[in-house]
């Protein structure tokens, strides 16, 4: 390589997959001459196939599908580098091509370095096996020597917290405990370059922590990193540079901080549409510059509502509720007139969403029932306001950020508040 | 693993590993903790355990001595007691066929690793062997408690033994690796090693002894891999009192070799699709 600060060089890699499709009659009957021809065709495909020393696909028709499609991007020597897109996009395909677990269609990579893959928290795992001996398994697994694992074993049993049970098989672990002693193992692997694969959404907060905390000492220790996440916070907080993917393509690549804002700015304010014969049509959830609004579209043609009470949660990506509102637990807008169709709309003014990924539930109802609920069904997903704000990120702070009036009072005002509450009591 | 540092790699569709079989070598205690892990948990959560290991030859061979020397009358070979004999042939037999139905099942059994990790994957079939050698040394063990009781002392024949343990090896090896790859691929061979593997015992000289065969024919059996394999065990074991027809063991060998070049070919041709098609 002419630039040795390089340590991966990825240039026009593409990866094909071949799927098989059943084609079913829509109206769902299958006759017996039907299905006969069906697999007479299916026979003679794979008969074909096996002659050309070909892949054996189920299904009758077969169709290509890229996974990845000429993609070329660099990696310096100590970059952290953040993999972002949809599903499907293609992130987990790269990290096997890289890691060498499967071929490339077209295209080459370089790669300077030795390389370890943490695509799944407890590969290998033997559930007839103690803790003990799994930890030796893993890390064999994972690709470090014997002498490595026994340096640092009391400090793998340590971090995963398992000490009592290191001799039950590990079948009888709760599965947090399972991933809790994946996850010490793996975090005390010292490749050159590690390639990490959506393994941080394990385990409960505390733990999430100690392996963020693990993963930024990694980081930090001057090793080539990429990561995979949908935890837009943490890739934030770990990266410095990133790639954007959609649907197998390189779309953005650069910073960190560019990458996370050409993702979110990827995804349209989200929204989700039903059927047309249904009461509610469509609902949508976004961030404004000051507001984030929440919208139904609703009808009640067949006169079923009393009254349009549409009512919302915000969580947070894994699920845990931020804020929320119901205005007819305190009957608001009773009298107010609505029409028979239209969209009901929700704004808080109060806190904005900070970066990060969030889902929203939404429901219909009059004060009595709820008539209409889906869960999770809108995605926001918010990146770099932190910065624009100036603000902490809300790994540190939570993720609301408050509109605060800040005011400044005389040593003897204070007091007199303390008296009032004093004498109150 | 710190401080060693490795050449450039290169990826690239159907681009040719130099330094495979160095990469193998350095996987070495990968292969070893896998071969570790099959042992160590072959006979967990049984109620007699490793018993188990000297409980299906010591009746096989029981059943087989009933059936092919006191009903069907078939000689042994020279004055050693027919039991010994069977129990001879037994021990590869019985190594041969466990190390190829696992091996040939190793690749399907492992597809997590395969998906998820790099490694040479020569490693999976060859580690599973690791077991049926295993139970090769206990079954070992039985044999020389038999010796005893028959009062028959081995040669200087038995020296020979490890050479024909590495022959079986490389016989088991040839087939399994040709068949787990094809697995990967076309699931049919799944159902095709059992049956495979039963019809292999009666063809092959595990019960009798292979100069019951007429002496015509006796080149023709010996294209069966198995047939030296056993041969030479016998040979090894029962010393003077059997002997080897070498011009059927040097066929033997030829089979054992060309079978282990097909098997690592096809491997290796299709190694790299394994995660694909798994």
């Amino acid at each position: 390589m002419a630039n040795t600060d390089v340590v991966i060089r990825v240039e026009n890699i593409s990866k094909r997959y071949l799927v098989g499709h059943v084609s079913t009659r829509l109206d769902g009957h299958d006759t017996l001459r039907d299905a006969v021809v069906r697999h007479a065709k299916s026979f003679a495909r794979k008969a074909l196939d096996v002659a050309r020393g070909r892949q054996i696909v189920d299904g009758d028709t077969v169709e290509e599908f890229w996974a990845l499609r000429d993609l070329s991007f660099e990696i310096k020597r100590g970059e952290v580098l953040g993999i972002v897109g949809s599903n499907g996009a293609g992130k987990s395909t790269l990290l096997k091509l890289l890691s060498r677990i499967t071929e490339p269609t077209n295209g080459r990579i370089e790669i300077d370095g030795r390389v370890a893959s943490l695509l799944e928290v407890g590969t290998g795992f033997h559930p007839e096996l103690s803790g003990r001996e799994n930890i030796f398994l893993n890390g064999a697994i994972l690709g470090m020597t014997r002498s490595e694992i026994r340096a640092q074993y009391d400090e793998i049993v340590d971090f995963a917290g398992v000490e009592r049970f290191l001799d039950t098989p590990v079948k009888r672990y709760s599965s947090g405990m399972q991933v809790r002693l994946a996850f010490a193992v793996a975090a005390h692997l010292k490749p050159e370059i590690l390639l990490v694969d959506e393994v941080l959404a394990v385990g409960d907060g505390e733990f999430q922590k100690k392996c963020l905390g693990k993963m930024g000492d990694v980081a930090r220790s001057g090793r080539t990193v990429l990561l995979v996440s949908h935890n837009l916070g943490s890739l934030r907080s770990l990266c410095s540079h990133g790639i954007l993917l959609s649907e197998g393509r390189l779309i953005a690549a650069g910073s960190i901080s560019s990458v996370l804002m050409a993702y979110s700015a990827k995804n349209e304010p989200s929204n989700k549409v039903y059927p047309s014969d249904s009461l509610v049509r469509r609902v949508a959830a976004y961030q404004d510059t000051d507001k984030i609004i929440l919208e139904m579209e609703y009808s009640n043609v067949r006169g079923k509502l009393t009254i349009p009470g549409f009512s919302f949660i915000i969580h947070e990506a894994d699920g845990r509720p931020i804020l929320g509102h119901n205005p007819m637990l305190e009957r608001r807008n009773l009298d107010v007139p609505w029409p028979n169709e239209g969209v009901v709309r929700a704004s808080v003014t109060s806190p904005k969403l900070l970066d990060g990924v969030y889902t929203v539930s939404v429901f219909l109802g009059d004060p009595y029932s709820t008539v209409f609920r889906d869960l999770n069904c809108l995605t926001i997903s918010i990146s770099g306001l932190v910065n624009s704000l100036y603000q902490l990120p809300p790994e540190q702070v939570g993720p609301v950020y408050p509109e605060c009036q800040y005011e400044f009072l005389p040593l003897d005002l204070k007091a007199e508040v303390v008296d009032i509450a004093i004498s109150e009591s | 693993m710190e401080g060693r540092s490795v050449p450039m790699q290169i990826i690239e569709s159907g681009h040719v590993e130099k330094n495979y079989w160095r990469d193998l070598w350095r996987y070495r205690e990968l292969f070893e903790v896998l071969a570790w892990r099959d042992v160590a948990v072959r006979y967990k959560q049984t109620i007699i355990g490793v018993a188990w290991a000297l409980l299906r030859p010591v009746l096989t061979m029981a059943v087989f001595t009933v059936i092919f020397s006191r009903l069907a009358k078939l000689p042994s070979e020279g004055n050693a007691p027919y039991p010994l004999m069977v129990m001879a042939g037994m021990l590869p037999w019985t190594f041969f066929s466990t190390a190829l139905s696992d091996a040939s099942n190793s690749l399907i059994g492992s597809a997590g690793l395969i998906g998820k990790i790099y490694f040479p994957r020569l490693i999976i079939p060859t580690a599973t062997i690791v077991v049926a050698f295993v139970d090769l040394l206990i079954s070992f063990a039985i044999l020389c408690v038999m010796m005893a009781w028959y009062k028959f002392w081995p040669t200087w024949q038995i020296l020979f033994l490890p050479l024909f343990v590495f022959l079986a090896f490389l016989a088991s090896l040839g087939p399994g690796l040709w068949v787990t790859s094809l697995n990967v691929k076309y699931r049919d061979f799944r159902y095709v090693m059992p049956f495979a593997l039963q019809l292999g015992l009666y063809v092959s000289p595990v019960g009798f002894s292979s100069s019951v065969v007429p002496a015509k024919w006796r080149l023709l059996y010996s294209f069966n891999p198995v047939v030296g394999v056993i041969d030479g065990f016998r040979w090894c074991i029962l010393g003077r009192a059997s002997r080897i027809y070498w011009t059927g063991l040097g066929v033997s060998v030829v089979v054992i070799v060309s079978f282990l070049l097909l098997g690592i070919g096809q491997f290796r041709r299709m190694e790299k699709t394994f995660a694909d098609l798994i």
